[in-house]
C-alpha cells in the first residue's frame, strides 16, 4: 500500500494571537467541536474549583466536634451545591468535552454531526449551571426563606414540595439539572450519530479507538438514564408551579416513586461517567506499555455489557425502603453481576501490561493509581450491594466513602491523566512534568488520607449530611485525618490548574504526536486545524499511526 | 506558516465502497429512543396512580374514547408517508397534497384534544390539581399533545416551502426525517390510548 504525499494541513501553533474582542466573538459564535470541547472543559474546571471549595469548607466544619464554622442551613446548601455541581456541572460537562474533542478527531472526520446542535447543548448546559448559582441571588423569592438549594443532590420527595421548600431556591435546582440533561441528551446524539455516520474510509466499527466506543455506549446510557431524569423533573416542576400531586403524598401521591425516578437516573450516571474514564485509561495504557490493547473485543464487550447490565442495578440505593423480599435480591444479584464486566476490564489492563515496555510519565501515573483505586471501589461497592450489609450502613459515611472512591478516585484520577495525555494535542505545548509529579503525589496522598479514613466513621455509625457531631463517639480524629487530606488534594489541584496556565505559555512544544500514540489524533497539527485534517484520512487497521511508522509490520496483518 | 508531507494515511487507489448511515436518520433515532424514556416514565406514574385517586372525579365517570381524533392523528401517518415517497419520485405535487393532508389530520387532532379539556376542565371542573387522575392525564396527555404541536409547526412550515416549490427530491431525506418523528408521534399516542382510555377506565 502506498502513502502518497499530500499537503499537510497548515501548522497553526506559531500563529500570533489576535485582539481579546475578536477572540471572544469567536468562542461564543463557534460550532467547531473542538473549540466546544474546551469550552465544556473549562466552564467544568471552573465548577470543579467552587465545589472543592465547598467540600473543603465542609471538611473544615466536620474536622472537630461541635464545630460552628458554618450555620446548619449553609451546610445544608453547601452539600446540595456540591454534590449537584459535581455530577451535573463538573463531571458530565468534562467527559463530554472530552469526547466532543476527541471523536471527530479518534475518527478521521472533519467535525460533528451537527455542530449547530452541538453550540446548543453546550450553552443550554452552560446555562444551566449560571442558573443554580444565580440562585444565591436569587433563590430568596417572596417568602424571603432559603438561598441556595438545600435539599440534597437527590431531592428525596416530600421535603421538594412547596410547603417544605418554600421560596425558589429548589426551582433554580430543578431548572438548572433539567437544562443540563437537555444539553447532555443532545451532545449524547450528536456523539453517537457522529461514530455511525462520520467515520473516515476504513474506520470499521472493530476498529474504533476503544475511547470511541465508550463514549458511544456512555452516550447511549444517556437516552435511556437522562431523560428519566428529565421527565421526573417536569413532573417537580408540575407539583410546583400547577398543583399537580406525583409526589404529593398528602394527595395519595408517592415519595418512592420520585426515589425510583431518580435513582433511575442515578445509578447509570455512574457510569455514564466512569465508561469515558475508562476510555481514558484505554487509550494510555497501551501507548506507555508500547503494546497494543489486551483483548479489544472482550473490552468491547465488557463495556456494552456494563451499559445495559447497568440499567437495572438502580434500587440497589433503596434498600432501606422496604422492597420486599423478590425486590431485594434481584437488585442484590443484577448489583454483583456487574462487578464480572468490570473484571473483565481490569484483568485486560493488567495484561496489556505485563510484558510491556512500561514508560511511567505523569499521564501513566493517573491511570495506574486508577487502576488500584478503581479496584478498591469496586470491592467496597460489592459489600454495600448485599442487602443485609446495605440496612447497616446506608446513608452513612461508608457510603460516601464509597462512591468518593469511585468518582475521585477513578474517575478523576484517570480524568487527571487525560489532562497531561491530551494537552500537548490540545494547546501544542507539553504540560510540565515535574509540577505533574508534584500534583500526582500530593493529589493520591491526599486522596487517600480523606477517602480511606472516611469509610471508618462510617463503619462508627457517623450518619452523611450531619453538620456536626458531638466528642466521644470515636469519630474525631479519623474527621481530622479527612479534613487534612482534602487540603492536599486542593493543593494537588492548585498546582494542577498552575501546570494548565502555566504550560500553556511556558511549555516545551510539543509537535503532532509528543507520546509516539497509534490513534488518528496524533496525525494532524497541534493544536488541529478547524477542519481537522487536510486530505480525509484512510485506514487499515485499528492503529493506522502504527501502520505508517512500520510499514514492515502492519497491523492489518493481524485483525 | 510550514507545508511539508503528510503524515496521514492516503491512500489514491480505489476502494471498496463505503457506506455510512445518514445522519439525519441516525440523530432521529437517537432522539426516538430518549423521548421514548419521556414517555416511559410518565406512563409508569400514570399506571402506578390508576385507582389512587383520594377523590372524584374518576376516568370511568368522565373520559370518552376519542374514536375520530384517533383514526385523523394514524392516518396522518400514512399521508406523510404519500408525502416522501411522491417526493423520492420526484412528485411535487404530491408531495405538497400529502404535507397538506397530514398537517390538516394533525389540527384536527389537536382541535378535538382542546374540545375535550375544554369539557373536562369547564364542564366537569377536573383540572391537573383535582386529584392524581387530573394530575397523570393531563400531563400524559399534555406531553404528546406537546409533541404533535411541534410536529405541526415543522410540517407546516414543509408545506409552506412546498408550496413556494422550494421542496426538491435532494430533501426527500430531510423529510423523511420529519416523517420518522411524525411516526413516532404517531406510535405514542396508541400507547397513550391504550393506557389512558382502555387500561385507565
Amino acid at each position: 500500500m502506498a502513502h502518497a504525499p499530500v499537503l499537510e494541513a497548515i501548522d497553526q501553533t506559531q500563529i500570533r494571537r489576535r485582539p481579546p474582542l475578536d477572540v471572544l466573538y469567536e468562542w461564543v459564535t463557534t460550532v467547531d467541536h473542538k473549540k466546544l470541547g474546551l469550552m465544556y472543559i473549562g466552564y467544568a474546571l471552573l465548577f470543579l474549583v467552587i465545589a472543592g471549595f465547598e467540600a473543603v469548607l465542609m471538611r473544615i466544619q466536620l474536622a472537630v466536634p461541635n464545630n460552628h464554622f458554618v450555620s446548619p442551613q449553609v451546610f445544608n446548601r453547601l452539600f446540595t451545591m456540591h454534590g449537584t455541581t459535581m455530577i451535573f456541572f463538573v463531571a458530565m460537562p468534562v467527559m463530554f468535552g472530552f469526547g466532543n474533542y476527541l471523536v471527530p478527531l479518534m475518527i478521521g472526520a472533519r467535525d460533528m454531526a451537527f455542530p449547530r446542535l452541538n453550540a446548543f447543548s453546550f450553552w443550554i448546559s452552560a446555562f444551566g449551571g449560571l442558573l443554580m448559582y444565580f440562585s444565591y441571588l436569587g433563590g430568596d423569592g417572596l417568602y424571603g426563606m432559603g438561598s441556595a438549594p438545600d435539599v440534597g443532590w437527590f431531592a428525596y420527595a416530600p421535603l421538594t414540595a412547596k410547603v417544605f421548600s418554600p421560596g425558589h431556591s429548589t426551582d433554580y435546582w430543578t431548572l438548572a439539572v433539567l437544562l443540563s440533561g437537555v444539553g447532555s441528551t443532545g451532545t449524547a446524539l450528536n456523539i453517537v450519530t457522529t461514530v455511525l455516520s462520520m467515520r473516515c474510509r476504513g474506520m470499521k466499527l472493530s476498529r474504533l479507538p476503544l475511547f470511541v466506543w465508550l463514549m458511544m455506549v456512555a452516550s447511549g446510557i444517556v437516552f435511556v438514564a437522562v431523560s428519566p431524569l428529565t421527565a421526573a423533573q417536569i413532573m417537580l416542576i408540575l407539583d410546583r408551579y400547577l398543583g399537580a400531586h406525583f409526589f404529593d403524598t398528602q394527595a395519595g401521591g408517592s415519595a418512592v416513586l420520585w426515589m425510583h425516578f431518580f435513582w433511575i437516573f442515578g445509578h447509570p450516571e455512574v457510569y455514564i461517567l466512569v465508561l469515558p474514564a475508562f476510555g481514558f485509561v484505554n487509550e494510555i495504557i497501551p501507548v506507555f506499555s508500547r503494546k497494543a490493547v489486551f483483548g479489544y473485543p472482550a473490552m468491547v464487550a465488557a463495556s456494552v455489557g456494563i451499559g445495559f447490565i447497568s440499567l437495572s442495578v438502580w434500587a440497589h440505593h433503596m434498600f432501606t425502603v422496604g422492597m420486599g423480599a423478590a425486590g431485594n435480591t434481584f437488585f442484590v444479584f443484577s448489583t454483583m453481576v456487574i462487578s464480572v464486566p468490570t473484571g473483565i476490564k481490569i484483568f485486560n489492563w493488567l495484561a496489556t501490561l505485563w510484558g510491556g515496555k512500561i514508560i511511567f510519565k505523569v499521564p501513566m501515573m493517573f491511570c495506574i493509581a486508577f487502576l488500584f483505586q478503581f479496584l478498591v471501589a469496586g470491592l467496597t461497592g460489592i459489600m454495600l450491594s448485599a442487602a443485609p450489609f446495605n440496612w447497616q450502613l446506608s446513608a452513612s459515611y461508608f457510603v460516601v466513602a464509597h462512591f468518593h472512591y469511585v468518582i475521585v478516585g477513578a474517575i478523576i484520577t484517570s480524568l487527571f491523566g487525560a489532562f497531561y495525555y491530551w494537552y500537548p494535542k490540545m494547546t501544542g505545548r507539553m504540560m510540565s512534568e515535574t509540577l505533574g509529579k508534584w500534583h500526582f503525589w500530593l493529589f493520591i496522598i491526599g486522596f487517600h488520607l480523606t477517602f480511606d479514613f472516611m469509610h471508618v466513621p462510617g463503619l462508627l455509625g457517623m450518619p452523611r449530611r450531619i453538620y456536626t457531631y458531638e466528642a466521644g463517639r470515636g469519630w474525631e480524629g479519623w474527621n481530622l485525618i479527612v479534613g487534612i487530606g482534602a487540603l492536599f488534594q486542593t493543593a494537588g489541584t492548585l498546582i494542577f490548574v498552575y501546570n494548565l496556565v502555566r504550560s500553556y505559555y511556558r511549555g516545551e512544544v510539543a509537535g503532532h504526536d509528543p507520546w509516539d500514540a497509534w490513534t488518528l489524533e496524533w496525525a494532524t497539527p497541534s493544536p488541529p486545524p478547524s477542519y481537522n485534517f487536510a486530505v480525509e484520512p484512510t485506514v487499515r487497521s485499528g492503529r493506522p499511526l502504527w501502520d505508517l511508522k512500520h510499514p514492515e509490520d502492519l497491523d492489518e496483518n493481524y485483525e | 506558516m510550514m507545508q511539508t508531507t503528510s503524515t496521514i494515511p492516503f491512500s489514491a487507489q480505489a476502494e471498496t465502497p463505503w457506506v455510512l448511515p445518514h445522519r439525519g436518520v441516525v440523530g432521529i433515532a437517537c432522539l426516538i429512543i430518549a423521548e421514548s424514556a419521556i414517555f416511559l416514565i410518565f406512563v409508569v406514574a400514570y399506571v402506578y396512580y390508576i385507582g389512587k385517586s383520594l377523590s372524584g372525579p374518576l376516568p370511568a365517570q368522565v373520559l370518552e374514547l376519542p374514536i375520530l381524533s384517533t383514526i385523523c392523528l394514524l392516518s396522518s401517518s400514512f399521508t406523510v408517508h404519500f408525502a416522501v415517497s411522491a417526493l423520492r419520485k420526484n412528485d411535487q405535487r404530491g408531495c405538497t397534497l400529502g404535507l397538506a393532508g397530514t398537517v390538516l389530520l394533525g389540527a384536527i387532532f389537536l382541535i378535538m384534544t382542546g374540545r375535550e379539556w375544554y369539557h373536562l376542565i369547564h364542564d366537569v371542573g377536573l383540572t391537573i390539581r383535582t386529584n392524581l387522575f387530573g394530575t397523570t392525564f393531563y400531563s400524559l396527555v399534555g406531553l404528546h399533545a406537546t409533541h404533535v404541536v411541534i410536529g405541526l409547526i415543522m410540517l407546516t412550515i414543509a408545506l409552506v416551502l412546498s408550496l413556494s416549490g422550494q421542496v426538491k427530491e435532494t430533501h426527500a431525506e430531510r423529510l423523511d426525517v420529519l416523517s420518522l418523528y411524525w411516526h413516532f408521534v404517531d406510535a405514542v399516542w396508541v400507547v397513550v390510548f391504550l393506557v389512558v382510555y382502555v387500561l385507565g377506565r
